[in-house]
């Protein structure tokens, strides 16, 4: 392992990805792609870069493509920097019907920005069209930073928005 | 029946199929017409296209062709309503998306879209929303694209995974958002990338050369044959109105497969170079001048005559291990002729202590196809992808299907495929390396190191019922070449492998053939009389020299002396077909000919395989076929026995004395190892892929690229990232 990638994926990053090395079988080292990028972007507050992407491909002894196909296909990774907490609102059918639409608006009006943008401050950030969340008994919901807030109004957005740090 | 084969029907005809074959092979087998996009024998199945949907009985949905198994009593129906209906529907579908930018597509005319919309497309358009816009991306010099054009069938992207073994290409993105691309904008650099030009279906990746060149439609293609390495790729030339527009592969399952080498592919360019000699032209008094052809012949035939002088000893001839076998013939009848054996196609060799002992005839040792066979092979000295770009893609496919591949290399060359043993050889210590593999096979050599790496490459070979030594080019430019040889010979001795060899140039083989050596004559005999090889002819300087097809300031192993001696000479003739700086400045007597691609011949491949191809583009200038000079020439001489009509005559006449000769790598050489390290540096031996010969160093394309860069710092890389 070259110095580099040492420096780019922590200890940490590097011991979860072995983790899920070891569950798959030898020379499929590319199953763990996923979750090497999960961790990799948990530690850099959201977010993966070129270069993290660039040394998981080096720490799996993959093509840096391979990296970059995975990251951009799944909306959970983030390719640019976002703000370091992440709202996703469920616009789907039933979020839909129960005024999901609103809960977009007020957010948007709260933070001062428009769906797919950070706020200036690096502190929120509001999801393209996260569509359903599963979680349809509790519509409309969303999930920030993987915590799910149900049943949602405009006051209990801007509980669960004005609590983080 | 064996349980191996199913019964099937195919549109009503019944037919049998090897069970776990796909629907597409056997309709493909049996002519009945499958359109699809994403499907190549020679790639995996990805089956993302759809074309290929056909109806099978008792199937709720038609299936695609290309990824359904057969299976026994499976009735398939490739032209029924549902199988045109389904197919039809695809098509409606890529077109969505498609400009439909065909009269300003490069592919237009030969392009698997548009030749599939004819069929299954329907006439009027009945999407009326908004269509997809993808960036283009810069993908290096060699590959334009039009990224709006693509289909996402991904052959281009298999083709990296599987053929050229480093995946370049990839889709990222999703859905609507899905784009074939390299993500951080940056070349596609692999030697073998241009294959993807061929495989797009559509006009999404085309060649950035030929650009806007041409229309499909108005060229002719013909056949010619790669005149860059040894292997003898078999191409097509694209020719409009006697220019070469483009090259692109001729299938040949037992050479090329279906892919060429960027560099056959683009090193066409080079044909066009400014400095083209277009006339004869003679140096009076200093100055250059253009003359008719009856004055240079005169100047040469004065040149041949004055070389007659000390029993034709004044004479030094060098011929082009790319030149074609008609034309090392008949200069070699020509040297002959002035009583001379001063003639030699080995410019790059270094080491000729053994040439008598060397085969006459060598050759790889193994047919290219059966490369894949073996159980294992040892590859000495060779940079294998960038000396021969097509075998290295055989070697890797053996790899890959259980071949052990082992490497006695100064440098770990990344090959894309895993490598079974590697001996670290410096190439100074090359010899030495050898000799550690020998005795660990067994072998007794005074002096040899020992280690686990030498033991490991003998294990490699022994005890297996098919195993090949491969002598590469770092091999045969290396000063302790004959020492090296002799103890590769030993190794296979020892273990029952087979040696083979790479050669420099297109058809070294042919030279030896041919005779273009000092010590054996046409047909590989050896000559009563042996002459002066290259060195002997360069090291105390010769009154008249005679360069075919030659630059001296590059395709010499030791530029210096060829300079300090051509210098020295009373007269230099130089058949070129380029008025290079470094002719200008020592040659007297320029005569135009023609590339590989303006002229007849035949070229012998590593495996001794003869291959001959008409002219196909247009001579520039004044400029004429060499073996037409050469027969003009050999007339003015009187030499006997020269009213060839034709390329193919002068080959006739060269395999009536050939015979039934073959290819045989027996060694006679003793083994006298030196261990003294060698004094010579990687750099000297290791010729940049795209600095080989002539041509591909005029190939302006090539020249940009990054495998170009890599060793040359004079000229900046069109690159990006």
């Amino acid at each position: 392992m070259s110095a580099a990638v040492d420096q780019v994926l922590s200890a940490h990053v590097r011991e979860e990805i072995d983790h899920w090395v070891a569950k798959f079988p030898e020379g499929r080292q590319r199953s763990a792609v996923i979750a090497a990028l999960q961790a990799a972007q948990h530690e850099n507050e959201g977010f993966v870069t070129p270069e993290i992407m660039d040394a998981i491909a080096a720490y799996l002894d993959l093509p840096a493509i391979q990296v970059y196909e995975v990251a951009t296909f799944y909306s959970m990774f983030e390719t640019k920097p976002v703000g370091r907490h992440s709202i996703s609102v469920c616009t789907n059918i039933s979020c839909w019907l129960r005024g999901a639409d609103d809960i977009v608006a007020h957010i948007e009006s709260k933070l001062g920005i428009k769906v797919g943008e950070s706020t200036p401050d690096g502190k929120y950030y509001l999801k393209r069209e996260e569509e359903c969340l599963a979680a349809c008994c509790g519509a409309p919901m969303m999930m920030v930073d993987h915590h799910y807030h149900e049943n949602l109004t405009p006051e209990k957005i801007d509980e669960a928005l004005d609590s983080l740090d | 029946m064996s349980d191996d084969t199913v019964n099937i029907e195919v549109d009503g005809v019944p037919v049998t199929a090897r069970r776990g074959q796909m629907i597409i092979e056997v309709t493909d087998r049996e002519d009945a017409y499958v359109p699809r996009f994403c499907y190549h024998e020679k790639l995996s199945v990805a089956a993302n296209c759809r074309m290929c949907l056909v109806e099978v009985e008792k199937a709720p949905k038609p299936l695609p062709a290309c990824a359904t198994p057969v299976a026994e009593g499976m009735k398939i129906f490739t032209r029924s309503q549902a199988a045109i209906a389904a197919q039809k529907a695809t098509m409606e579908f890529l077109l969505i998306n498609h400009p439909l930018d065909c009269p300003i597509c490069d592919q237009g005319g030969e392009c698997e879209l548009q030749d599939l919309a004819m069929g299954f497309g329907r006439d009027v358009s009945r999407y009326a929303e908004r269509k997809r816009v993808v960036r283009d991306k810069n993908l290096g010099p060699l590959v334009s694209t039009d990224m709006t054009r693509c289909i996402h069938c991904t052959r281009c992207v298999r083709f990296g995974q599987e053929i050229a073994g480093l995946q370049e290409l990839g889709t990222t993105g999703r859905g609507e958002h899905m784009e074939i691309g390299t993500y951080i904008e940056r070349s596609v650099e692999h030697e073998l990338s241009g294959n993807i030009i061929d495989l797009c279906p559509v006009g999404a990746l085309n060649s950035k050369p030929y650009r806007f060149g041409a229309r499909a439609w108005e060229m002719l293609a013909k056949p010619l044959v790669a005149p860059h390495d040894c292997l003898g790729s078999n191409i097509d030339a694209h020719v409009l109105r006697g220019t070469l527009k483009r090259v692109v592969p001729r299938a040949n399952d037992a050479i090329n497969e279906t892919w060429i080498s960027d560099r056959d592919r683009f090193s066409y360019e080079g044909i066009y170079a400014d400095d083209r000699l277009l006339e004869p032209m003679i140096k009076r008094d200093q100055e250059w001048i253009a003359v008719s052809w009856e004055e240079a012949l005169d100047a040469a035939s004065a040149a041949f005559r004055a070389g007659a002088d000390d029993d034709g000893d004044a004479l030094g001839a060098f011929v082009s291990p790319s030149a074609t076998v008609e034309e090392q013939f008949l200069l070699t009848r020509l040297v002959e002729h002035s009583g001379s054996s001063n003639v030699d196609h080995r410019l790059r060799t270094r080491d000729f202590r053994d040439q008598d002992a060397d085969p006459p005839w060598r050759w790889l040792g193994a047919d290219i196809a059966a490369l894949e066979e073996l159980d294992s092979l040892l590859v000495v000295g060779s940079n294998l992808r960038m000396e021969v770009p097509m075998l290295a893609h055989r070697v890797r496919k053996a790899a890959l299907s259980g071949t052990a591949v082992g490497f006695v290399n100064p440098e770990r060359y990344e090959y894309h495929f895993p490598v079974a043993a590697h001996v670290d050889a410096p190439v100074e210590t090359l010899a030495a390396a050898l000799a550690g593999i020998v005795a660990g096979a067994g072998g007794e050599v005074s002096g040899a190191p020992s280690g686990a790496a030498f033991s490991e490459a003998a294990a490699l070979l022994a005890g297996k019922d098919r195993s090949l030594v491969l002598l590469g080019q770092l091999v045969e430019r290396h000063p302790q070449a004959a020492d090296i040889r002799a103890m590769a010979a030993e190794l296979c001795r020892l273990t029952g492998a087979q040696l083979g060899y790479l050669s420099d140039g297109a058809n070294a083989a042919g030279a030896a053939i041919a005779g273009a050596t000092p010590h054996r004559g046409a047909g590989a005999l050896a000559r009563e009389h042996a002459g002066r090889h290259v060195n002997a002819m360069l090291s105390s300087p010769r009154h008249v020299y005679v360069l075919y097809g030659v630059e001296p300031d590059a395709d010499f192993a030791d530029a210096e002396l060829a300079h300090q001696a051509l210098k020295a000479a009373d007269t230099v003739v130089s058949f070129t077909p380029y008025a290079t700086g470094a002719l200008l400045d020592c040659a007297d007597v320029l005569l135009p000919i023609g590339t590989f691609a303006e002229t007849s011949g035949t070229y012998i491949n590593v495996e001794g395989h003869w291959q001959s191809f008409a002219a196909a583009a247009t001579l520039p200038g004044s400029a004429s076929e060499g073996w037409r000079v050469l027969r003009v020439l050999g007339n003015a001489l009187e030499l006997p026995q020269c009213d060839y009509q034709s390329a193919d005559d002068v080959r006739d006449a060269l395999r009536a004395i050939v015979g039934d000769a073959a290819p045989d790598n027996a060694y006679a050489g003793s083994w006298d190892a030196e261990l003294a390290p060698a004094d010579v540096a990687l750099a000297d031996l290791d010729i940049s892929i795209y600095d080989v010969d002539a041509i591909v160093r005029r190939a302006t394309a090539l020249q940009r690229t990054r495998l170009a860069a890599a060793d040359s710092s004079d000229e900046p890389a069109d690159q990006v990232a």
